[in-house]
């Protein structure tokens, strides 16, 4: 579904990503773990077309995206929910949700949105930026899985939030892989990743360094230690 | 005589009106400067130009094909509409990723070489035009004489910016534009052709500035000068509303456009200043502007 190889990046003239390489196929919940400033926000903002400078490899269902606009990448069916959640202060929490543009037909329904994120529904009306912390990640997951995209790349869905609302989070993405949905998801908390995630790869000094496929994520402990530091 | 705080009522009524209509287009060119600076950070020294574009264009459309006042209320801000697009694709979009500075350069380039070939055709003191058959005569208020014109122009006017207001506001298309003000990048990302969005956008800002070009035609005659004796005044009232904030060019339009007018039967010597006064007092005590987010 994704495939990331040779990728490079630049934010002016630091050179950040160094020939970033791993896969998620479909179905699949994979995570990028690594230390602050390890380059997974700036591997998914790569994918998504918002760096200013980048090389490399990055097939969506097949289908060359490096040279793609931002709006284009969107539309091959990338849903991107960004670390800082990226609420619009200035739209309501049904415009918010509306923003995202269609990509593909089978996307899901207001109904069932709201059935998975209930206290959206109460908050149609409001300010998308007087929610709560935990209602904004809501509402900044909820808003891309009405646009048929397929892939969803997640960017520490649970920086920040209490540990009931993580758990509502993985409960989620555990409802949403379910439903077919590819999920790419950043994370700094690997007790969480084990919850969700089928594979994932290690980040370092903006390369990819090993990949741990979940069930051997407990056999692996020291060596994750080791890479995060904790 | 009737009288309030010593002054004619009669005089005060006048004065009000011709506030009015100065408010009106400080609202309507304000707007679109708000709407293009909220989008494209770039302050559009050109409106006064383009502003006068609009009316040369009607004038142009009565004078070589014969095309009157109504129809090119709507054709003189979609020819200068399109000029703008042309403008935005060829060179302002060019600047984006430079300083602010490099767009108020450019734009104020191309106000001076479009009013420098309009004066260069037509002369400083410009050409007339017509008031419609249908707005000739004065309209009895009860309490006054109104110019049916100038009550047209308060009213078009206002209508035209309510309906720009609810556009931003309640529309899919507004709360995209909004949207892409607080962080375009992430528009983008979401599927959104923000290019397109913002070429559209100094179209459609544009086109604000000739339809008020258009209202003004008959009333101050078409002139290479009518842009630059407004943009001044209209740039207080955009930093006095909030840059970028669209409520709060309409208001302040308003609102200002009377207070001159206030001024001119109270102390006539103020009327040329007002405005800047409120501009000093505004920015000392509220440095975003009235409507502005600090
Ligand atoms: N906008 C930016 N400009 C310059 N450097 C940046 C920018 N964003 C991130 N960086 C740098 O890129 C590196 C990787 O950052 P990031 O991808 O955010 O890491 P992570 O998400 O793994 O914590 C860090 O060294 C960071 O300082
Ligand atoms: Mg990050």
């Amino acid at each position: 579904m994704l495939e990331v190889s040779g990728l490079n990046a630049w934010y002016g003239e630091s050179h950040i990503l160094h020939g970033v390489a791993f896969d998620v196929r479909a179905g699949e919940v994979v995570t990028l773990l690594g230390r602050n400033g390890a380059g997974k926000t700036t591997t998914m903002k790569s994918i998504m077309g918002l760096v200013p400078r980048r090389a490399g490899s990055i097939r969506c269902n097949g289908r060359e995206t490096i040279a793609l606009r931002p709006d284009l990448i969107a539309r091959a069916g990338i849903g991107f929910c960004p670390e800082e959640r990226g609420i619009f202060a200035s739209l309501s929490v049904t415009e918010n949700l509306m923003l995202p543009r269609v990509v593909a037909p089978g996307g899901l329904d207001l109904p069932t949105i709201y059935a998975l994120f209930p206290n959206l529904k109460e908050r149609a009306g409001s300010q998308g930026t007087k929610l709560s912390g935990g209602e904004q990640q809501m509402l900044a997951i909820a808003r891309i899985l009405r646009t048929g995209a397929r892939l969803l790349l997640l960017d520490e869905p649970t920086e920040g939030l209490a540990p009931v609302i993580v758990q509502q989070i993985g409960r989620t993405i555990r409802e949403i892989k379910a439903r077919g949905f590819t999920v790419l998801l950043v994370e700094q908390n690997f007790r969480f990743a084990q919850t969700v995630a089928d594979r994932h790869y290690v980040m370092e000094h903006g390369r990819v360094v090993d990949m741990i496929p979940n069930a051997q994520l407990g056999a692996s402990m020291e060596k994750l230690h080791g890479y995060l530091g904790v | 005589m009737i009288t309030i705080f010593g002054k004619p009522l009669l005089l005060l009524y006048g004065q009000l009106t011709l506030g009015l209509i100065n408010g009106a287009f400080y609202a309507l060119l304000s707007l679109g400067l708000a709407v293009i600076f909220g989008l494209l950070n770039i302050i559009n020294f050109a409106h006064g130009a383009l502003f006068m574009l609009g009316g040369f264009v009607a004038w142009a459309l009565l004078e070589y094909l014969d095309i009157g006042y109504w129809p090119a209320l709507v054709l003189a801000p979609l020819i200068v509409g399109v000029f703008g697009v042309v403008m935005e694709k060829t060179l302002i979009n060019r600047l984006y990723k430079l300083d602010h500075l490099y767009g108020l350069l450019l734009t104020f380039g191309c106000a001076l070489i479009i009013e420098g070939l309009a004066r260069n055709e037509f002369g400083s003191s410009g050409v007339p035009y017509p008031i419609p058959d249908e707005l000739r005569g004065p309209l009895d208020l009860g309490f006054m004489m109104l110019p049916a014109y100038r009550a047209w122009v308060v009213v078009a006017a206002a209508g035209v910016c309510l309906a720009t207001w609810l556009v931003i506001e309640k529309t899919r298309i507004g709360s995209t534009l909004r949207a892409a003000t607080e962080n375009a990048p992430l528009v983008q990302a979401f599927g959104v052709n923000v290019p397109r969005l913002i070429t559209l956008t100094y179209g459609a800002g544009v086109a604000l500035a000739a339809f008020a070009g258009v209202l003004a035609a008959p009333i101050y005659s078409v002139n290479p000068n009518m842009g630059a004796n407004f943009i001044i005044t209209v740039f207080a009232v955009v930093v006095i509303g909030g840059m970028g904030s669209i409520l709060g060019s309409i208001v302040t339009g308003f609102g200002l456009g009377i207070l001159e007018g206030l001024t001119k039967v109270y102390y006539p010597q103020a009327s040329a200043t007002v405005v800047f006064m409120v501009m000093v007092i505004v920015l000392l005590a509220r440095p975003a502007g009235l409507f502005g987010k600090a």
